[in-house]
C-alpha cells in the first residue's frame, strides 16, 4: 500500500513480530506492508489483540520487529541501535498514549518541555514551546496544574502537546480517545482534525468510527494483517483478498 | 486465636513469596546485633586467661624495678635505690620475694624485624617467685635465650632459632609465659620505648647486654600475705619512693594492661555495633518501604474480607519483628562463636578465652536493639497501610510520588542523564535520605580507618603500628573485618536500592524513552539518581570518620590524613558505587518500552 508521488514519512515492507515459539508462537504482526506519506492521516481499525498496537510500536521504532522492514522519515529503524532510534525517534515522532502516561510530578507545562529537553533544547525554549502548545490545545490556563488535577479529557490534550513538543514529522496515537467519555472525545477529535488540517502526519489506532473518519485513510486489521483499507477522502476501497495476502 | 492464626498465615506467606528482601533484612539486623553481641562477649574476657598464667608460674603481687629518676641521660641504679629495692622485701604484708634480677634494654633483631626488647637476667634454677612456666623447649641453659611467648608468636620465633640482641647471637632454647610482665605488645615502659619483648638470658649474658646509652637497671618480684592488698601496697611505697627512681606495678595494673587490647576491641565493636544499627535502619527502612509499596493488594484484600486497620498494621508488623527476633538469635550465636577468636587472650597467657556467659541484660539489649531497628523503620509504614483506603489499597496505586518544584526547575538545566536522576530522586525523597545515610556511614568507617593508618603507631594504639615494627593483633584484624563486613553490607544496599528505583522508576523511565531518551541516558539516569544524594553522603562521612576516629582514639592529638586522601576516599567511593549501580540499572531499563507501558497502563 503505498502512495505513489508523495514523500513516504512511515513505511513498513512484510513487517512481522512474533510472540513465543513453536505452538505458543503468537503472530502479533504478519507481514505488513505499508506506506503513509507526507501530511496524511491513517486510522487502523480492527479488534482488541489484532496486533494494532504492536504494529504501531513497531513504526515507531518502540518495539523490534522479528522480520521485515520498517522505515521512518527515509530512515530503515528496524536495524539501528535503540540510541540511534531513539535519537530519530526524539525528533520525527511524537506518541500519543491509551493511558496518557504524563509524570504525576510534573505539571502540565513541565510534562510538555520533557521531550523538549531530551532533545537539547534550552529550558527557556522548552518552556516557550510548552506554553504555545497548551494555548494551542485550550489549556493555557492549566499550565501549573497537575496531572492529578485535570480531567481524562485535559490529561490526553496535555499529552497531545507534549507529542507535538519537538514538532514531530509523524504523531502517531494509540486509543487516543480510549479512556475518554464522550465530551472529552469530541475535543480530542477536534484537536486532530486541526492537526489533519495543518498537515501533520499522523497515524491513529483506535476503536472510535469518528476518529477513523477524520482519516485520508482507514486500514482494517485482523489477526497480525490488514484486511481492508478505505481512502475515505478518495472514496475507493481495497482489494480484501490482496490485503489479506491470499493472491489476488 | 483465629486472629493470630491469619496474622502468621499471612506472614510466613509474605515471606516465602520475597525470600530476597526477608534474606537482605535478615543479614542487615544479623550483622548489627552479631556486633554488639561481640561488645557484651568481651567484657571481663581477659580476666580468667591472667589468673590462671598467674596461678600457673607463681605470678608476683608487685614488680618492682629501678629507674632513672628526673631527666637527663639514663644512669646505672644508685647503692641507694638498690638498698631501698632491697628493703621493700622487708616490709609488713611482704612473704615472699624473688630477686633483685638485672636486666636491660637491648634491640632484638630476627626474620627481618629490629624491634625493643627487655631483658631479664635468671638463674637456671627457679624462683620462688615469679617462675615463668616454659611452653616449649627448655628454661635457660648454656647461653640460650628464652622468649616470652607472646613476643615470640608476633616476631615467629621458635625453639632453635638464633636471634640477635644487640648485635650478638643468641640461640633460641624455650619459649614460656609469665604473669610478671604485660603480654606484647603492650607498652609496660609508657611510651618511654615503646612495647619491648620480654627475654630471659643467664644474668651474665644481661648484664652484657647493658650500654651506656641503655645501662643496666633491676628487677624485683615480691608476693604479698594479701593479694587482694597489691593495690594498696602499691600506693603507698610509689608515694614513698616517687623521686628515688622506684617504680612498683600491682598484679591487678598487669592484667588491666593486658585487657587494654580488649579494651579497645570491645570500644571499637559497640562504636561498630552503633554504626551497624544505624545501617541496618537505612536498610531495613529501605526494604520496608519496597515491601510495604508492593503489599497495597494484600492490604486492600485484607481490609476488604473485614480486616481492621489495627489487624492491618500487626500483619505488618509482625513481618519485621519476626524477622527482627530472627536476626537478634542469629546475632546473638554468631557474637558468642566469634567472641573467643577476638578476646583470645593471645600467646602471652595460658588458657583460652571461653564463649562469654550469656547474661539477661545483654540478651535483653540484642533484642531490644533488633527489634527497635524493626520498629523504627516499619512503625510509619504500617500506619500509613493501616490508614490507606480499601479502594485505594485495592486498585493497587503506589505511593504518588513527591512534586519537588525546584529541583524540577534546576533539573531542566542539566544533561539528560543528570536531569533524569535529579528527577528520579527527588521522586522518593525518603529513599534518596536513607541512601545519603547508609553511603555517610559507610564513608565514615574508610576515613576512620584511613586516619588511623595516618596516625601510624599511635592513637588506636595497637591497630596501627609503624612500618619498622612487628604485625599486630586483634583490633586492627576487628577493624578490617568491621570495614569488610559494612562495605558488603553497603554494596549490597546500593545494589538493591537501584534495582527497586530501577523497577519503580518503569513507567517514567519508558515514557522517557518513549520520548526519546536513549538507554544510556536511562541507564546514566538511574545511576545519578543514586550518585546524586549519595554525593552529599560521601562529603559528609568525611568529618563524621575523623570525629569517629577521634572518639575511638584515646588521644587528643588526631594527626589528619592528607586531603588528597579523603578526596580520594569520597571520590573513589562515588565511584564504586556508581559502577555498581550500572548492572542493576541496566537489567532495570532492558524492559521493552512498549511492553512496560502496555503492563503499566492505568
Amino acid at each position: 500500500m503505498s502512495q505513489t508521488g508523495s514523500i513516504s514519512m512511515v513505511r513498513a515492507k512484510g513487517l512481522r513480530k512474533e510472540h513465543g515459539r513453536a505452538s505458543g508462537l503468537v503472530r502479533a504482526v504478519d507481514g505488513v506492508d505499508l506506506d503513509v506519506a507526507a501530511a496524511e492521516t491513517v486510522a487502523v481499525m480492527g479488534p482488541s489483540g489484532c496486533g494494532k498496537s504492536t504494529l504501531l510500536h513497531l513504526l515507531s521504532g518502540l518495539e523490534r520487529p522479528t522480520g521485515g522492514e520498517a522505515w521512518l522519515a527515509g530512515k530503515r529503524i528496524d536495524r539501528l541501535s535503540e540510541r540511534a532510534v531513539a535519537r530519530l525517534r526524539r525528533h520525527s515522532v511524537g506518541f500519543v498514549f491509551q493511558a496518557f502516561h504524563l509524570m504525576d510530578e510534573l505539571t502540565a507545562a513541565e510534562n510538555i518541555e520533557m521531550p523538549a529537553l531530551l532533545a537539547g533544547s534550552s529550558p527557556r525554549a522548552a518552556r516557550r514551546r510548552a506554553a504555545e502548545l497548551l494555548e494551542r490545545v485550550g489549556l493555557a490556563d492549566r499550565v501549573k496544574h497537575l496531572p492529578s488535577a485535570l480531567s481524562g479529557g485535559q490529561r490526553q490534550r496535555v499529552a497531545i502537546a507534549r507529542a507535538l513538543a519537538n514538532d514531530p514529522m509523524v504523531l502517531m496515537a494509540d486509543e487516543p480517545t480510549g479512556n475518554l467519555d464522550s465530551a472529552a472525545t469530541v475535543d480530542v477529535l477536534r484537536l486532530f482534525e486541526e492537526l489533519h488540517l495543518a498537515g501533520q502526519t499522523l497515524v491513529i489506532v483506535t476503536h472510535d468510527a469518528r476518529i477513523a473518519a477524520t482519516a485520508d485513510r482507514l486500514i482494517t486489521m485482523r489477526d497480525g494483517v490488514f484486511v481492508d483499507e478505505t481512502r475515505l477522502t478518495g472514496g475507493s476501497t481495497g482489494s480484501l483478498s490482496a490485503l489479506a495476502g491470499l493472491g489476488s | 486465636m483465629g486472629r493470630i492464626l491469619l496474622i502468621c498465615r499471612v506472614v510466613l506467606r509474605d515471606l516465602r513469596r520475597k525470600p530476597v528482601e526477608a534474606a537482605l533484612m535478615l543479614l542487615a539486623i544479623t550483622a548489627a546485633t552479631a556486633t554488639l553481641a561481640l561488645g557484651f562477649g568481651l567484657s571481663g574476657a581477659i580476666s580468667q586467661p591472667f589468673q590462671q598464667t598467674r596461678t600457673a608460674t607463681a605470678g608476683p603481687d608487685i614488680t618492682v624495678q629501678t629507674y632513672t629518676p628526673g631527666s637527663g641521660p639514663e644512669r646505672p641504679p644508685s647503692a641507694t635505690q638498690l638498698a631501698d629495692m632491697a628493703a621493700l622485701a622487708k616490709k609488713p604484708g611482704v612473704t615472699g620475694s624473688s630477686g633483685p634480677f638485672p636486666a636491660s634494654m637491648p634491640m632484638l633483631r630476627v626474620n627481618g624485624y629490629n624491634v625493643q626488647a627487655v631483658v631479664q637476667g635468671r638463674t637456671a634454677a627457679p624462683a620462688g617467685v615469679d617462675r615463668p612456666e616454659v611452653t616449649q623447649g627448655t628454661w635457660i641453659h648454656g647461653g640460650g635465650a628464652v622468649v616470652e611467648r607472646s613476643f615470640a608468636s608476633v616476631l615467629g620465633i621458635r625453639v632453635g632459632d638464633t636471634i640477635r640482641l644487640n648485635g650478638r647471637a643468641f640461640p633460641v632454647v624455650g619459649i614460656a609465659v609469665t604473669a610478671a610482665w604485660n603480654v606484647y605488645p603492650v607498652d609496660t615502659f609508657q611510651n618511654q620505648y615503646g612495647p619491648a619483648g620480654v627475654v630471659w638470658l643467664t644474668e651474665a649474658d644481661a648484664r652484657s647486654m647493658a650500654t651506656a646509652s641503655q645501662p643496666l637497671f633491676y628487677t624485683l618480684d615480691l608476693r604479698l600475705s594479701d593479694p587482694a592488698r597489691a593495690a594498696g601496697f602499691e600506693n603507698t611505697y610509689l608515694n614513698a619512693y616517687q623521686n628515688d627512681g622506684i617504680d612498683l606495678q600491682s598484679w591487678q595494673d598487669i592484667s588491666a594492661d593486658d585487657g587494654r587490647v580488649l579494651g579497645k576491641v570491645q570500644n571499637m565493636l559497640n562504636i561498630a555495633s552503633t554504626l551497624l544499627a544505624l545501617f541496618a535502619i537505612t536498610s531495613v527502612a529501605l526494604l520496608v518501604g519496597v515491601r510495604m509499596a508492593d503489599q497495597n493488594r494484600r492490604v486492600g484484600l485484607l481490609k476488604a474480607v473485614g480486616g481492621t486497620p489495627g489487624l492491618v498494621a500487626a500483619v505488618l508488623l509482625a513481618e519485621n519483628l519476626l524477622l527482627a527476633l530472627v536476626s537478634a538469635a542469629a546475632g546473638l550465636t554468631l557474637g558468642r562463636l566469634f567472641a573467643p577468636l577476638v578476646s583470645y587472650p593471645g600467646a602471652g597467657l595460658l588458657g583460652a578465652a571461653s564463649s562469654p556467659a550469656l547474661t539477661l541484660g545483654s540478651v535483653e539489649e540484642v533484642f531490644g536493639v533488633a527489634l527497635a531497628v524493626a520498629v523504627a523503620a516499619s512503625l510509619v509504614p504500617a500506619l500509613r497501610a493501616a490508614r490507606i483506603s480499601t479502594v485505594r489499597a485495592l486498585s493497587d496505586a503506589s505511593r504518588a510520588p513527591r512534586r519537588r518544584p525546584l529541583l524540577i526547575r534546576l533539573s531542566t538545566r542539566l544533561p539528560v542523564p543528570l536531569l533524569l536522576g535529579l528527577r528520579l530522586s527527588a521522586r522518593r525523597p525518603r529513599r534518596s535520605v536513607l541512601s545519603a545515610l547508609s553511603i555517610m556511614i559507610t564513608v565514615a568507617v574508610l576515613v576512620t580507618v584511613v586516619t588511623a593508618f595516618s596516625n601510624a603507631g599511635g592513637q588506636l594504639g595497637p591497630v596501627v603500628v609503624a612500618p619498622a615494627s612487628p604485625k599486630n593483633l586483634r583490633p586492627e584484624h576487628v577493624v578490617l573485618a568491621f570495614t569488610g563486613v559494612l562495605v558488603a553490607l553497603a554494596v549490597v544496599n546500593v545494589v538493591f536500592i537501584t534495582w527497586i528505583t530501577a523497577l519503580d522508576s518503569r513507567r517514567p523511565l519508558a515514557v522517557a524513552r518513549a520520548l526519546g531518551a536513549a538507554p544510556h541516558q536511562v541507564v546514566g539516569g538511574l545511576s545519578a539518581a543514586q550518585l546524586l544524594p549519595s554525593l552529599t553522603g560521601a562529603v559528609l562521612g568525611v568529618p563524621a570518620g575523623i570525629g569517629l576516629f577521634t572518639m575511638v582514639s584515646d588521644h587528643s592529638g588526631v594527626v589528619y590524613p592528607p586531603a588528597w586522601k579523603l578526596a580520594a576516599t569520597v571520590v573513589g567511593s562515588l565511584l564504586v558505587l556508581g559502577a555498581l549501580t550500572v548492572v542493576p540499572a541496566r537489567l532495570g531499563a532492558r524492559r521493552p518500552v512498549a511492553e512496560v507501558l502496555q503492563s503499566e497502563a492505568v
